[in-house]
């Protein structure tokens, strides 16, 4: 079995995995970071995106290989120990979130978004977000808070 | 100051209390936004835990079970146990109410997906892959699929149920119209974030420790205590949180935290079960379609004579909980309308596919998607405007009383209607959309305002009950259990409000707990909108035991009475003294007195009475309105809502942002039901649409961006209910028929007085069709 090494929240990990290891699973598995949730194990709801080398990516649609030597950044590496990320802290104030199984990925897409795009309008969040669902909130408050979060990260 | 985009709502502030009434955030909100807030998957697994998977014959969807090999299955790596009907010591079912719900098919397939073994395995990918291997042979039998099929066949899973009034035939033949239709309304998938799961721990001597992601723990401890053959008392099943439920998991949650149990209980390890999507899709019943067939007749202003309406309710291939989800069909087939001679009938009918269940509005949504259906058709063929037809068929003096025989006495649909009327701009939009439509060929703008009116209580009496624990410890904090579950709704966040304000403590100080059957027993479903009602009044009474007890103890220290004692700030005053509250829990402790309680409650006035249809089924009414506003494009058939106006009542709301949080995300899935969510079956019964990259929910960019929430500025539940709110659960998910109906409207505008067919779910398929209908002859 491949040795697979990476940095995971600032930890240099690494473990024997299959090839056909989904990163998701290296993470929830080997690594025990249940934050990063399975909703639809088709790649289609953004539940498990992380961030690979700064980029969002939803961890289910690419093999643990395929982070080999990567930056790996999940939910539970966003907070500097208490202090919550902006994005983290406005989905809070902003009630972005309902039964929360899908806050995780959300969150991780909202970071990525902000950071490449910081002035994105109402709009552009609304396109941005087509890949992470939500049964619960109806997104309102969620684009909210992104909005706030355009301010304050 | 609350609202959630472009318009303000004023909140009543809270009476004088320091929690409810507060827009505190959801109580699990600082876990989920770091990932550690657990769901069942993510919980510590035992060393030696077994993943179990389901198997079933996948090539067919009825007959006689002929071969079973399991052999290659059992021969398979990482298996460590293969389960089927025979291992089950006790009772094969998983049925909530009539039985025929094997947990495995005994004998017999009945619908595509149906399972029929299990496989417990070292990893979840072995037990996976060894499931794919047996071999399984059916005698196969061609399906009912559809309402067609169904009726064809003839076959029924419950008898028919009918609610009568007045003569309608009579009333028909004397209107100025009758009119006779058919309608269509779609099935939905629940697509609870969450799959479902379960994770089941054998204990010591046969003991079984579920923790199962449902809405009716209480219902998995029965069923698996009977699998088992074991009394209720040595099974426990738990639930923290669930990653949404939306009916999903109200009964059919039972079937895997079943399977996990058997598996933990036959190897003796823990095992755990988790649907993988596909498969949760195709095991796992969906809400009702439904074909709507009606005549009704009325005058020239619009106003209604007779109503006759026959709902032919497809439940799939066993009862399930079709009898409630049926009847609640009929008992919203008024919305808030009048209908003085009225026959509704109801035909439960049978297909070979999976059992359909419960989903937030539980059939009521379907009812009442026809009196909408019905009030656009009125309006169009008249050339009146719809609103108008709606307000002359409102329930009003000498006109309130329901088909099911219940008073309307709480009406304030005709006031909140005049008032989101003034506040949508409604007349002024009307016009607009008419210039609008005028002015251009291929895109065509519609607009609808539809009201809301839904029952809260369940209607079967003896589940419209509640009970609660709670204790107050040494240091003054305070835990809560309730027989309630979480699914995202916030029903926990509520609930420890509730023991806040009693206590008159901060919220911080109040820790809410799993629910969990060993805590709390007998508990009935969260559902029914009915969560906070029944258990945030069970909490209060529990809370008030031990408020009272220790207020006899602080007014015997300080030579009171008890009328002097209050609580309130973190402190309790005895007359001029201000003791803090942890202190007076610990003087109760000293003075050897309890500070533990439950609570338990039973809504009253419920008195319905089915066989005779008869009696109160409602404490009372959730009312609500919406105003949309669509653009369709006549040529593709795409739709986009440019506008949605919601004015919903909550009586003296318990906590704004998670109410509104209930309007906006319900409306959402209403929308989503009515427009893109269309489940497809092919003619052997097999589900097309078992993942979202083909089954179509709502993303952020199908919702509109103008979308404006407020809450009616109500005084109060007229019942007293928990600090007279309201219930907002299911009833927010039919505002989104005023998307339907602007649909209806905007295509209407094609050719007037000639009214489209149009069926739900509105997608662009649908609209297309419906717009080349407007140009036929």
């Amino acid at each position: 079995m491949p040795t697979v090494s990476m940095t995971v929240n600032g930890k240099q990990v690494s473990g024997e995995v299959e090839g056909r290891t989904l990163l998701v699973e290296f993470l929830r598995e080997n690594l025990r970071l249940t934050g990063t949730h399975v909703g639809c194990d088709t790649s289609q709801c953004g539940a498990c995106v992380v961030h690979i080398d700064g980029n969002s990516a939803k961890s289910c649609s690419m093999l643990a290989i395929q982070a080999n030597g990567t930056k790996v950044t999940t939910i539970e590496g966003l907070a500097n120990g208490d202090e919550l990320h902006p994005m983290q802290a406005a989905f809070k104030e902003h009630h972005g979130l309902q039964c929360g199984f899908c806050t995780p990925g959300m969150v991780m897409s909202a970071v990525d978004l902000v950071k490449k795009k910081p002035k994105a309008s109402e709009h552009e969040i609304r396109e941005w977000l087509e890949g992470n669902i939500c049964r619960c909130t109806g997104y309102h408050n969620i684009v909210k808070a992104i909005q706030h979060a355009q301010q304050t990260m | 100051m609350w609202h959630s985009a472009r318009r303000r709502t004023q909140i009543p502030p809270a009476d004088d209390g320091v929690s409810v009434g507060s827009a505190i955030a959801h109580d699990s909100a600082a876990g989920q936004i770091r990932g550690s807030a657990q769901y069942i998957d993510d919980m510590p697994e035992a060393a030696n835990l077994v993943h179990v998977a389901p198997g079933y014959a996948t090539g067919a969807a009825k007959g006689r079970i002929t071969r079973l090999d399991l052999d290659a299955v059992r021969a398979a790596p990482g298996v460590v146990a293969v389960l089927t009907s025979t291992d089950i010591p006790g009772k094969n079912d998983c049925s909530p109410s009539f039985g025929g719900d094997p947990i495995f098919a005994d004998g017999r397939v009945e619908f595509h997906g149906q399972v029929v073994f299990a496989v417990a395995a070292r990893t979840r990918e072995q037990a996976r892959k060894a499931a794919r291997l047996a071999k399984i042979d059916v005698e196969a039998e061609t399906p009912a699929v559809t309402v067609e099929d169904g009726l064809a066949s003839g076959e029924t899973v419950l008898p028919d149920y009918q609610f009568l009034r007045g003569d309608p035939a009579r009333a028909k033949d004397g209107a100025a119209n009758v009119v006779s239709g058919s309608l269509r309304v779609g099935g939905q998938e629940h697509f609870y974030l969450e799959g479902q799961v379960a994770m089941a721990l054998p204990g010591e001597g046969g003991e079984i420790h579920v923790y199962s992601s449902t809405q009716h723990p209480s219902e998995v401890q029965h069923l698996v205590a009977n699998m088992l053959g074991k009394p209720e008392a040595e099974i426990v099943c738990e639930c923290r949180r669930m990653g949404g439920g939306f009916g999903g998991k109200e009964s059919q949650a039972s079937q895997w935290g079943c399977i996990a149990a058997l598996a933990a209980s036959v190897t003796g390890r823990a095992a755990k079960l988790r649907l993988d999507r596909d498969d949760d899709m195709i095991m796992t019943g969906k809400r009702h379609d439904v074909r709507v067939d009606y005549t009704y007749a009325h005058d020239d202003k619009g106003r209604l004579a007779a109503v006759v309406v026959e709902f032919n309710m497809r439940c799939g291939y066993s009862a399930d909980l079709s009898l409630g989800v049926c009847d609640r069909t009929m008992f919203h087939t008024d919305n808030a309308y009048y209908y003085p001679n009225v026959r509704i009938h109801s035909r439960r009918v049978k297909t070979d596919t999976v059992s359909n269940t419960a989903f937030r509005g539980f059939g009521g949504p379907q009812g009442m998607v026809f009196a909408e259906r019905m009030m656009d058709e009125i309006a169009i063929r008249l050339g009146i405007d719809p609103l108008d037809v709606r307000k002359r068929n409102f329930y009003g003096r000498g006109r309130d009383v329901t088909p099911f025989g219940m008073k309307v006495a709480d009406n304030i649909a005709p006031r909140l209607i005049r008032e989101l009327e003034k506040t949508s701009d409604y007349r002024q939009r009307r016009k607009a959309v008419k210039a609008f439509n005028r002015q251009n060929r291929f895109l065509k703008k519609g607009l609808a305002l539809t009201p809301v009116k839904f029952g809260i209580a369940f209607t079967l009496k003896h589940l419209n009950q509640a009970g609660a624990l709670v204790h107050v410890y040494t240091d003054g904090s305070v835990q809560v259990n309730h027989g309630g579950t979480e699914m995202g709704q916030g029903l926990h966040t509520k609930v420890a409000q509730v023991v806040a304000e009693e206590f008159g403590i901060d919220f911080d100080r109040v820790k809410i707990t799993a629910t969990t059957t060993d805590k709390v027993p007998n508990t009935t479903p969260t559902a029914a909108s009915s969560g906070s009602d029944l258990n945030g009044m069970a909490a209060k009474r529990a809370a008030e035991i031990i408020r009272n007890r220790m207020a006899e103890v602080a007014a015997r220290l300080h030579q009171a009475t008890t009328s002097d004692v209050g609580f309130a700030g973190n402190m309790v005053r005895v007359g001029e003294r201000e003791i803090p509250f942890a202190e007076l829990a610990r003087t109760c402790f000293l003075e050897r007195v309890s500070l533990s309680s439950t609570g338990y409650f039973a809504t009253p006035k419920i008195t319905w009475d089915r066989e005779t249809t008869s009696g109160q089924p409602f404490l009372y009414f959730a009312y609500g309105a919406a105003c949309s506003e669509v653009t369709i494009d006549t040529l593709t058939g795409e739709m986009r809502v440019d506008r949605v106006d919601v004015l919903h009542d909550v009586g003296k709301s318990l906590n704004p942002a998670i109410d509104i949080g209930q309007i906006e995300g319900g409306f959402v899935q209403g929308m989503g039901w009515l427009t893109t969510e269309d489940l497809v079956y092919d003619a052997s019964g097999r589900l097309a649409t078992h993942a979202p990259s083909t089954y179509k929910i709502p993303t952020a960019s199908d919702v509109p961006e103008d979308f404006r929430v407020t809450l009616w500025d109500s005084k109060g539940n007229r019942e007293p209910t928990i600090y007279r709110s309201k219930a907002v659960g299911e009833p927010p998910i039919m505002l989104a028929i005023s998307v339907f109906s602007a649909i209806t409207d905007a295509v209407a505008s094609l050719r007037p007085g000639r009214v489209p067919k149009l069926d739900a779910p509105a997608t662009p398929e649908a609209i297309a069709r419906a717009v080349r209908s407007m140009r036929e002859a």
